[in-house]
Order: structure tokens, then sequence, then C-alpha cells
């Protein structure tokens, strides 16, 4: 009847995971207790779970990668503390326990932190910097977002139902096939991925339609924002690459289910096939997860510098360039794995040119910089820092590109290093950096400056106390993963790793304050007039948080840059443009459609993790049917009447105008 | 939202279509079906005969196989030269050079694996 599933999956026995499983259970029924008893339901229900506008999906993307960020920032501490104690002796955490950590870790922060915070800031800005109303696919946009939170949750059940798998955040076969892992933890990794994967893909589809498709008149490619030509480019990366996940974990899950071969050397297939599938994937990832970083900081460096940003064409040029050669450089990956040297070199110069392009965004990020007034505001600190950081974890990459070189540091501390260095110093800071400089467009209100400098302050120092000595550790030959060790020229090392962790959780609470302070004093930090940083792109053309419509009337655009063209124009003459002729707006009604999908897909996931057929023919049913029913819908627009957007637009207008006078008058 | 304030009437929205007569539509795809039928029955008449010179059939083979994609491109996909059609050919572009990268690429990793890492019984074959 249920399949593997009994009462022995609960991990009674195993306080660490209990005890954490049951307060994260605790708070959220507390949550949801709190969202009842208030009458904050049908609120929730109407304007957020069903919403299909891209700003709330967005804001929900992004709400997700915060708290999985806090989930997965757990892991780092516990793995960083384990290894803190653990000289000599066993530590506090089994071998069992610890394996599961960093599998869950690394699974978390990429799919579920990176992932959903670039997607989420992608959502939320790209359609306002293009000038239109929405994405291309509203309903489907709320369905990826859906079944993205269907695989966080997947992985989180793992916590208190079963075990999740102890291999890695890439199940390396023969460890990850039926042999050696037997339970379910490498399930729970499948299918919490294939289903997520589904929601990525569908994201990209979106993302890439509504940049070719939908721009605002006179929304020429070569005068969109960088932001929204790295979102292109992540895209495409998306759709080209996410197929080969979802292809990998297939075969593997057939290998797992069905006895068949194709990772097994038994059976005549090839463990090998297995790192090269998923590194063709994941090293395209990477770059999903930080191109979007990127565009993030062409859009703000600007901005703080009060300059057009530097060598537009050569950035688009830059991203493309990145967009092609990230297929090209994946056996980095597994140098040490047995193929001959041409391939190596060939691969290994593949990746030093990779890093070109990069090194283009730099110098042009510099460039814009030089001779500007610079704003040091929250936001440019992030992109400061990144630019730092960034270039020291460019530079260890660029070695560890020379085979070898990687022959010497493959799998030790100097790898996690590395890629913590560009992950963290990259796409984490962009995140932070584009949550700190479009929060006031999303909700209305500017973040507390204090506590987000502090917060930044705290990360920054936070993550070179605790990398660093990291480097240090694998060039004297610790290995990644270590449960215990006996090295004494090691602990200083993991010592000091152990101060810098303790730095990055102040610098995330730090933040979590940040939040709370601004959210209490939001009328002092509100943004009435929709352009709170002086910005340069048309998101800022409408106002804070934005209608439902973002324009009133759609812009047409005239250059690069194009609100500041507006605005300047503006400000020389002390008026806005006259009053245009509103007419009634029709928008996407909202739709259960991605809620109750992955509703089905969460059952459908885990019946399928622990082999309840029935419930697996039952929730794949339930998803099915659906998406008949929202195929056979008849209403899928509602009509905002020309009055109403007349009333909405002119209240902005007016407090626009009352900006432009300000500032025109001799102070 | 509609589309036409947008782009004007070139630019389509997806699975937005334009108003076209059926006639010629049905003649399209007519030709398309035969074009593809003939294909591949000369390619099954192709493998059983012995009329051409055998080794010339796996290229023949090749051949029609790559004329079919071509007539489904243009039949079925509606891969044009039209300006507005770009991004399609563009994305046909891509979808080549990443199938290639990543199937060529694997092959030749793979194949320098199998060289390099030879279990030990088929190196002592080699040796012997």
């Amino acid at each position: 009847m249920f399949g593997k599933l009994t009462l022995d999956a609960i991990p009674l026995h195993q306080p660490i995971p209990l005890v954490a499983g049951s307060f994260v259970i605790v708070a959220i029924l507390a949550v949801l207790a709190w969202v009842v008893i208030a009458g904050h339901l049908p609120y929730l229900w109407r304007e957020w779970i069903t919403s299909v506008d891209h700003k709330r999906i967005g804001v929900m993307y992004s709400l997700l990668a915060m708290v999985m960020l806090l989930r997965g920032g757990t892991d780092a501490i516990m793995m960083r503390s384990q290894q803190a104690v653990a000289f000599h002796s066993e530590g506090y955490l089994p071998p069992e326990h610890y394996n599961q950590i960093f599998s869950a870790h690394g699974t978390i922060m990429i799919f579920f932190v990176g992932m959903a915070f670039m997607i989420g800031l992608m959502n939320l800005v790209v359609p306002l910097q293009l000038g239109v109303r929405d994405v291309a696919f509203p309903t489907l946009n709320s369905v990826g977002f859906w079944l993205t939170a269907t695989g966080a949750l997947l992985v989180n059940v793992s916590l208190v139902v079963g075990n999740f798998a102890r291999t890695g955040w890439l199940p390396y076969p023969p460890l990850s096939e039926l042999t050696y892992s037997p339970d379910v933890g490498v399930d729970y990794f499948l299918w919490a991925l294939q289903i997520s994967g589904v929601g990525t893909l569908v994201a990209g589809i979106n993302l890439v339609t509504t940049v070719l498709k939908l721009r605002t008149k006179g929304m020429t490619y070569l005068r969109m924002p960088i932001f929204c030509w790295t979102t292109l480019a992540s895209s495409l990366l998306i759709i080209a690459a996410f197929p080969i996940l979802t292809a990998t974990l297939a075969m593997l899950i057939l290998d797992r289910y069905f006895g068949f071969h194709f990772f097994t050397n038994e059976g005549g297939g090839n463990v090998m096939m297995f790192m090269n599938l998923i590194w063709a994937w994941g090293h395209p990832e990477v770059y999903i997860l930080v191109l979007p970083a990127f565009g993030i900081y062409s859009e703000i460096v600007p901005t703080f510098s009060g300059k057009p940003l530097f060598g537009y064409r050569s950035m688009v040029m830059a991203t493309m360039a990145i967009c092609i050669i990230s297929f090209c450089v994946w056996l980095h990956h597994f140098f040490t794995m047995g193929a001959g040297p041409n391939v190596n070199a060939i691969f290994g110069i593949a990746s030093m040119i990779i890093a070109v392009p990069t090194g283009v965004k730099i110098y042009n990020w510099l460039f814009t910089m030089y001779g500007g007034r610079v704003r040091f505001a929250t936001p440019m600190m992030w992109s400061i820092g990144f630019m730092v950081t960034f270039i020291i974890g460019g530079l260890t990459g660029v070695l560890v590109a020379v085979p070898p070189a990687d022959f010497l540091l493959h799998n030790s501390l100097f790898l996690v290093a590395h890629f913590h260095n560009v992950i963290i110093g990259g796409v984490l800071f962009g995140a932070f950096a584009g949550y700190s400089y479009w929060f006031p467009k999303a909700f209305g209100f500017r973040l507390h400056e204090g506590w987000g400098k502090a917060g930044f302050w705290f990360s920054l120092i936070g993550f070179y106390v605790t990398f660093v000595p990291l480097y240090a550790a694998g060039m004297l030959g610790m290995t990644r993963r270590l449960q215990h060790y006996d090295v004494a020229e090691w602990r200083p090392w993991i010592m000091a790793a152990g101060v810098g962790m303790i730095l990055l959780v102040i610098g995330v609470l730090c933040q979590i304050w940040q939040l709370v302070v601004s959210i209490r004093h939001r009328e002092e930090l509100r943004d009435v007039t929709g352009d709170p940083w002086d910005g340069r792109s048309l998101e800022w053309a409408t106002a804070s948080p934005p209608p439902a419509f973002n324009f009133a009337v759609l812009p047409d655009v005239e250059g690069e840059d194009a609100y500041w063209a507006i605005k300047s124009r503006a400000r020389e003459q002390g008026l806005l443009r006259s009053e245009p002729e509103y007419k009634d707006i029709e928008m996407p009604r909202n739709s259960p459609t991605g809620f109750v999908c992955a509703f089905f897909a969460t059952i459908m996931g885990f019946a399928l993790i622990w082999h309840i057929w029935w419930l697996v023919a039952l929730g794949g049913f339930g998803a099915f049917v659906t998406f008949i029913v929202f195929a056979w819908r008849d209403h899928d627009e509602y009509i905002i009447p020309a009055a109403e957007v007349a009333r909405i637009d002119r209240a902005n207008r007016e407090v626009r105008l009352a900006a432009i006078s300000h500032a025109r008058s001799p102070s | 939202m509609s589309e036409s304030d947008l782009h004007g009437p070139a630019g389509l929205a997806p699975g937005d279509e334009e108003e076209v007569r059926i006639g010629p539509r049905v003649l399209g795809y007519v030709v398309g079906l035969g074009l593809a039928v003939l294909l591949t029955v000369t390619s099954f008449f192709i493998a059983g005969t012995d009329l051409v010179w055998q080794p010339s059939i796996p290229v023949a083979l090749v051949v029609l196989a790559i004329a079919q994609m071509g007539v489904h491109l243009v039949f079925f996909v509606h891969i044009t030269t039209d300006p507005d059609n770009t991004n399609n050919v563009m994305a046909l572009a891509f979808g080549l050079l990443i199938v290639f990268l990543v199937v060529g690429g694997s092959l030749w990793i793979m194949s320098n694996l199998n060289q390099n890492m030879l279990p030990m019984d088929q190196i002592m074959q080699m040796q012997r």
C-alpha cells in the first residue's frame, strides 16, 4: 500500500534531524496558523498564490531563494563546525549524516538559491525594463515557479521522512547506483530535480520569448538594458542545457528503477558517460547563474556612477560569447579522469579563453566608474565587493584550468574555495545587489542603508576569512568532504574558516534585521516618485510598486538608457510629456493552475520516491486534469477601465512633476 | 495587451497565426507529405537493393536522411528566409551548434577515455 514507506523512515533515533525537522514543522505550522487565524488566507490565495503577475512571481521566487539560503546556510554552519571539532575525533555528526549535509548544501544552494534568486529577479525586472505589461506566458510562469517550489519542498521533506542523498550534490555513479545507495536518498535528489527542472525550463522558454517577442516600441535589441541581454543569454543556456540534465538524471532513474545499465560497468554501461553528460549541463549551469548577476552589476554600476555604461556593445558581445563558449569547457571538471593530453589541452585552453569576455566586462565596469560621481549606496557596495572578489575567484579558476595544476588540486579544498569564491562573490553578491537595488521598485520603500552596509561588510570580510584559509588548506592537500581528519597543519586553517563562518552568519542576521527595520520604518523610507536611485532604464519610469499593468501607456524608446532620455528632457523643459490618451487595458486573469499542478506534482514526486505506484498514477492524473481544465478555459483576461488607469497614472505624474520642479528650483 | 501595439502587423505573438487562405496551405502540406514519403520509400528501397555499388549505400542513406530533415523544416516547421523568421532560423542554428558541440565533444572525450583507460586484460591482449 505504501511502497517502501514505513514508520522507520522517520529518524526517531537521530536527535539532530529530528530536532531540526520538528522545529521547522512547528515554525511552518505556526506561520500557517497565524495566516489562517488573522484571515490573510483569502488575500494570499487571491493576490499571491494564484497570481500570474510577473512582479509577484518574481518576488515569490526571491523569497523562496532567501528561505532556502537559510536552510543551505544552516548546512554550511554544521559542516564548518563539524570540521572545526573533528580533529583526531569523530566530531558531532556521524558520517551518514555529514554526507547528507554536504549533498543537500550543494543541491539547495545551486538549484533553489542561485537559480531561484536569479529567475526571480529576471521575472521581476525584465518586463519592466522592456517596457511591457507581462511576460509572454503568464500562467506558465506561475507553473514554473510552483514546480520549483515543489522541488525545494521534496528536498526538505527528506529531512524528516527518509534521508537525502549521500553522494555529493551531483550523484556520481557507481555510488549513486542501487548497489551502493539502496535507500531513497538519491531518489529524493532525482525527483526533486526532475520536477524543478521542468519549472526552470519553462521559465527559460518564457523569458526568451519575452525578450525576443515582447518589447515596447523602439526597443531594438541594441537599446535593451544589459540585464535583458544577460537574461536572454542565460535563458538560452537554460533551454540548451537543462534537457541534458533531465536526460542524464532520467538515465540514472532507469538504472535505479528498472535495472538498466547506462552507468553500471557490469551490464556494458559506462560510469564516465555520467560525468561527461552531467558536466555538459553543469558548466553552462554556472554561467546560467552568473550571467544574470553580471547583468545586475551592469545596471547598478552606471546608475550609481551617474554615467552611461562604458562599452555597451562590447558588453553585449562578451555576454553572447560567454553563452557559446560555456558549452566548450565542460571537460575541465574531470581532467583527472583519464582523457588524453590532447583533449585536456583543448578544454584547458577553452577554459582560459572564456575568462577573456569576463575580463572585458570587468574593465567595462571599471571604466564606467572612472570619472563618474560614484555614490556608495548598498547596491554599489555589493557591486564593488563583487569586482574585487570575483577577480580573485577568476584567477584561481584560470589556475585550475591548467591541467597539470588541476591534477594537484582536483577535489581539494582549493577547488572548494575557488567555486565558492565565484559563486558567492559573483552570484550571491549579485543577488543581494539586485535585491537592495530593486526592492524599492517591488515594494515601494527602500531598505535601511545602515543595516544593509553592516550586512555587506560582515559578508565580505566573513567570506574572505572563511575561504582564503580553505585555499591554504587545499594547498596543504586537504580534500573536500572530510568528515574528520588528523593532520595537524590543516587545523589552524579550518579553525580560521570556522571564525569566518561566524562573521558570515552575522552578515545574514544583519540583512534579516535590515528587512525587519525597513518594514517597520517603511513610511520614512517610502519611494514616492518611483525613481529612488536616479535610474536610467524603464523600470524607474513607472510608480513603485508598479501598478498591475506596469505602464499606463507603453513607453516609446528612442535610444539606450531609455528612461534617462525621457527624464533629461522633462528636467530641461520642467514638465512631463503631455498627458496621454488612456485606454482600457486587458490583463491576464489569475489562475490556480500553477499551484494545483505543483500540488499534484509534489504528490507524484513523493510517491515515485517511495514506490507508491497508485499514488503516482493519482498525482499524474491530477496534474494532467489540471492542464486540461486550464486549456478549456473561456475567460483568460480581465479589463482595467481607462478611468482607473488614468486615476493611477495621474497620481504618479503628479509626484514626478513635483520632483522635477523641486530639482529645478534653485537651492 | 494587443500585439499590434508593439510590433505592427509583422510581429506575431507566439501562438498567433496570420490569416491565410486555406488552399495554398493544404497544397504546401501535401507537397511536403509527398516529398517525405518519396524520400522514405527511396531509403527503404536503396537499403535492400543491389542496383547500386554496395559501399555507397550508407552515404546515400545519410544524404536521404538530411534531405528528409530539410523537407520537414521547410514544409512542416515552416522555416523560411522571411525576415520575420530570423528568430526561428537563429534558434535552429543555435540548436545545431549546441548539439554539434555536445554530441561531438562527448564522442571525442569518450573515445579518448576508452583508448587511455582500457581494462587490463585488453591491454595485455594488445601487447601480446
